[in-house]
């Protein structure tokens, strides 16, 4: 049965005054999409292992593809906050969903704008914002994750295209995707980035089946096999690993934003469950030990909301180095995963059950 | 068609309701503030209407500046522009004075406003508009439907429904079923960044009522079980202890 979404955000040191009335109108909006549109549906999803198709429009409507890509390009003309607002609203109804939003944002549209020909940028900037086309991002191979410096996808020059070789793994949207930005070392060993299209003879997405996490987002695998990839789909403006690293930092702050709502997410649905699971005669809120948990959540929601708004506004002022991004991701990341823990302590035995914590999973 | 809307600044219906020492306001830190859930249904109907036949959708809002964020989501909603009554809402009738004056100089086919504000739940307004403005109003409306210059209204009444009709202009007060509330997108807000809220200044109304105070309802007393099979013991209770029957 569809569930109703009864979430209240924690604000306990009033941080809302931070924000500006469009940032908290950018984010009250995408609350209210996610409390209509995922949360009465996300369970069943992930339980199938199938993605939402249908949110996808929504998902555009509401900014998610591309919020900080200037309008002229279909993108919102948001600022950096507003982004991470819209991935933490997100990610507070699924980790899934938001993951497709970050690719498509962070990973897809990114590179395009910042690396891509205006040509580049005006073919596939506007269908990416609207959700016409959805995209992923290959860069991690099945022997070469955290180096990817090492990676073994490789283009030769033929004179009118590229041949494109190679594999890429645990690719988000891998499975639907219509293009995707795939990073392959050039004949001198440069890391380049081209713009893939389906339908690419030899292009081909196999799904990854059996995960036991982000369940309602779809996942695979990139193979080329000799593909020809026209001159014009590589991104001119990029050469060697900085080029995927540029992403994946835009990529790193949306998760640090992201984090926030899973584990505000966690915290609502113990908090709401402490009050009302009974033993001893009184609800288990009432007790010591569930109220120590739920305060050191609530702390530890209340710094990360902190950090990711300071390193907002860094980055908002093109200050922010990927190193403080790192910080934000690494604590915010930790945070949710320790408040995940948490929570499905004091849900007990319903805390290992999607009616309760879909977002643990 | 030309259509006003009259939105409320509420707060959001999980707000913990508290009050000053002295009784006399809201504590008002860290309160969101919505348009008023019924006001909004007025105001998605306003649009519906003015999308299938043309014509603009003014949000009217009577507050000082804090309510522009609640006046910037009716703007992303979609409403074509806004006017704020620069005064704190004092009550129902100084509000429905501002709306009648401003209404009166601005020749609207149409006002909308909500059933009742969820704050205060007065729901005098569109009552004290229509007399104010010489114009009709019909309250609780769950259905509005307007062809050429005459509406035809529903109202849900006990055990069935009365069907409306009127001549434009009137002022309306929207229920449940009248519209479904919309998310804005962000197009809409976006746009709603440079749509013109106007300002206007107060005319001066006679106070006639004060609030004394505000209090909170008394807390829940406990709760007593009975066994279904001990009705005689249930009535007892009633009769003797909460004195109901």
């Amino acid at each position: 049965m569809a569930k109703t979404d009864r979430f209240q955000a924690p604000d306990y040191y009033l941080l809302d005054e931070l924000l500006t009335d469009e940032q908290k109108l950018v984010r009250n909006t995408v609350r209210d999409w996610v409390k209509k549109e995922v949360s009465p549906i996300i369970e069943d999803y992930a339980q199938r292992a199938e993605f939402p198709k249908h949110l996808i429009k929504g998902l555009a409507e509401i900014g998610a593809f591309g919020p900080y890509i200037p309008v002229e390009y279909g993108g919102g003309g948001l600022d950096q906050i507003s982004y991470g607002l819209i991935m933490q609203e997100i990610e507070r109804g699924d980790s899934g969903i938001r993951s497709t939003a970050s690719v498509q944002s962070s990973l897809v549209m990114y590179p395009i704008y910042t690396y891509g020909s205006e040509e580049q940028r005006k073919k596939y900037l506007p269908k990416l914002a609207s959700g016409e086309w959805l995209g992923c991002f290959g860069l991690t191979e099945p022997d070469h994750g955290s180096n990817p410096n090492g990676m073994v996808s490789n283009i030769k020059d033929k004179g009118d295209h590229y041949l494109l070789n190679g594999a890429k793994m645990w690719i988000s949207n891998a499975p639907f995707a219509d293009v995707a930005v795939v990073w392959a070392k050039d004949e001198e060993g440069v890391i380049r980035g081209l713009i893939v299209e389906r339908g690419m003879k030899g292009f081909t997405t196999p799904e990854t089946h059996g995960k036991w996490s982000l369940r309602a987002s779809a996942t695979g695998e990139l193979v080329f096999n000799d593909v020809k990839v026209p001159k014009e789909n590589l991104l001119p403006n990029v050469k060697g690993l900085k080029g995927p690293l540029g992403c994946l930092n835009s990529a790193r702050y949306g998760i640090s934003w992201g984090a926030i709502g899973a584990a505000m997410d966690c915290y609502d649905s113990a908090l709401q469950y402490s009050k009302e699971r009974k033993q001893f005669g009184r609800p288990i809120g009432g007790f010591q030990l569930q109220q120590k948990k739920l305060a050191e959540m609530v702390t530890e929601i209340t710094k990360a909301q902190l950090l990711a708004w300071r390193l907002g506004v860094l980055k908002n002022e093109n200050r922010a180095t990927p190193a403080q991004i790192s910080m934000a991701k690494r604590n915010n990341v930790n945070m949710a995963l320790e408040i995940a823990r948490e929570a499905r302590q004091i849900h007990g035995g319903m805390g290992i059950t999607g009616e309760y914590l879909s977002c643990a999973t | 068609m030309k259509i006003l809307v009259c939105i409320s600044n509420v707060p959001d219906t999980t707000t913990k309701i508290n009050f000053t020492d002295d009784k006399k306001s809201l504590v008002t830190q860290g309160i969101q503030y919505i348009i008023n859930p019924y006001d909004e249904i007025a105001l998605t109907r306003a649009l519906e209407l003015t999308e299938a036949g043309g014509g603009t959708v003014t949000v009217l809002n009577v507050g000082d500046a804090s309510t522009d964020a609640t006046i910037r989501k009716a703007l992303a909603i979609g409403a074509t522009d806004a006017v704020r009554i620069n005064a704190a809402p004092r009550d129902a009738w100084f509000v429905a004075n501002q709306i009648a004056n401003y209404a009166k100089s601005n020749g609207f086919d149409l006002i909308l406003t909500g059933r009742e504000s969820i704050d205060y739940n007065g729901s005098q307004v569109c009552s004290m508009v229509g007399e104010l403005m010489d114009i009709p109003s019909i309250n609780i409306v769950k259905s509005l439907k307007v062809d050429g210059t005459t509406a035809t209204l529903e109202r849900e009444i006990e055990g069935g429904k009365e069907v409306i009709t009127c001549p434009l202009p009137f002022i309306v007060s929207a229920s449940e079923g009248m519209a479904e509330p919309r998310i804005p997108n962000m197009r809409g807000i976006m746009s709603a960044r440079t749509k013109p809220l106007a300002v206007v200044e107060p005319t001066d109304v006679p106070q006639f009522s004060n609030v004394k105070s505000y209090d909170k309802p008394a807390p829940r007393t406990q709760v007593k079980m009975v066994e279904n099979d001990q009705v005689n013991k249930l009535v007892d209770l009633l009769h003797t202890e909460a004195k109901v029957i």
